[in-house]
């Protein structure tokens, strides 16, 4: 049943993908973004990431996407009809990278063999069932990487100063 | 499961790269960047059943960066078609030679 559901999630995933890359319009390519997202988020519940899968609904497809959406608008790129794919040579030289790329991907995957979940898994079922879904992520990152995490907050506040500075119209000395 | 969840990562990194190589739309390639990133994260989450939680807790950091990085990215976009009035990436050739 897991294992329908998690090939249902990745064609899904997959469909979506294709379709940000070939889609004509950038709203339908945003779409099918959202699309992918949300079946990625599924495939992160079965693979027992919760918190994960609501973050990714919640700030990706929420926040980030609308981020995207409203700068398409502003910029009136809504009505962009014309294909913009590159042709001729730097179109073949692009499908030899990427055929590359899959060639030493598969490869990898396929020394590596089956990987198999190993007595980690069980300690996070532990942690999940002890601390419930968010104390399980929250015990590691207040504790083991709460450095991180404080640096995390100072690059979203660089974040912040740069956007507005960076879009702001006249910056008058 | 891990062994799927990965070939589906490598599937879609793999289709994220080659958006970035053949779109011209720079907020199209921002997207596909985007895609890349999840790939990786989808990757890092099949990881942790094997390593542990912290797989779990690099994605949370890698969609915090995520984020930073479209807002930043995104007024670079504004800021570009306020100059050029394009986002086509073909027009932007001061750095060209």
């Amino acid at each position: 049943m897991i294992d329908i559901l998690f090939y249902i999630f990745a064609a899904v995933a997959v469909g979506g993908a294709l379709g940000v890359v070939l889609a004509k319009s950038p709203v339908g390519s945003l779409l099918f973004m959202v699309t992918t997202l949300a079946s990625l988020a599924g495939t992160f519940v079965l693979l027992e990431a919760h918190f994960l899968a609501a973050i990714q609904i919640i700030v990706y497809a929420g926040a980030i996407m609308v981020l995207f959406l409203f700068v398409i608008m502003l910029l009136n790129l809504g009505h962009d009809y014309q294909r913009d794919l590159r042709g001729g040579a730097y179109a073949i030289l692009s499908f030899v990278v990427v055929g590359l790329m899959a060639g030493l991907l598969a490869r990898q995957i396929g020394i590596s063999g089956g990987f198999e979940p190993g007595e980690e898994a069980a300690a996070i079922d532990a942690a999940l069932l002890e601390h419930g879904v968010v104390g399980a992520i929250a015990q590691p990152l207040y504790t083991t990487y709460v450095v991180p995490f404080e640096i995390t907050g100072i690059l979203l506040l660089v974040a912040i100063v740069g956007a507005i500075v960076l879009a702001k119209r006249n910056v008058n000395p | 499961m891990i062994t799927p969840a990965l070939v589906l990562s490598a599937i879609i990194f793999v289709l994220g790269t080659f958006g970035v190589l053949v779109r011209r739309n720079a907020i199209i390639m921002f997207l596909c960047i985007e895609l890349q990133l999840n790939a990786v994260n989808l990757a890092f989450v099949a990881f942790s059943r094997m390593v542990g939680i912290e797989g779990q807790v690099f994605v949370f950091f890698v969609m915090t960066v995520a984020a930073a990085e479209a807002a930043v990215g995104l007024a670079i976009i504004i800021s570009i078609f306020r100059h050029y009035e394009t986002v086509n990436v073909n027009n932007f050739n001061l750095l060209k030679w």
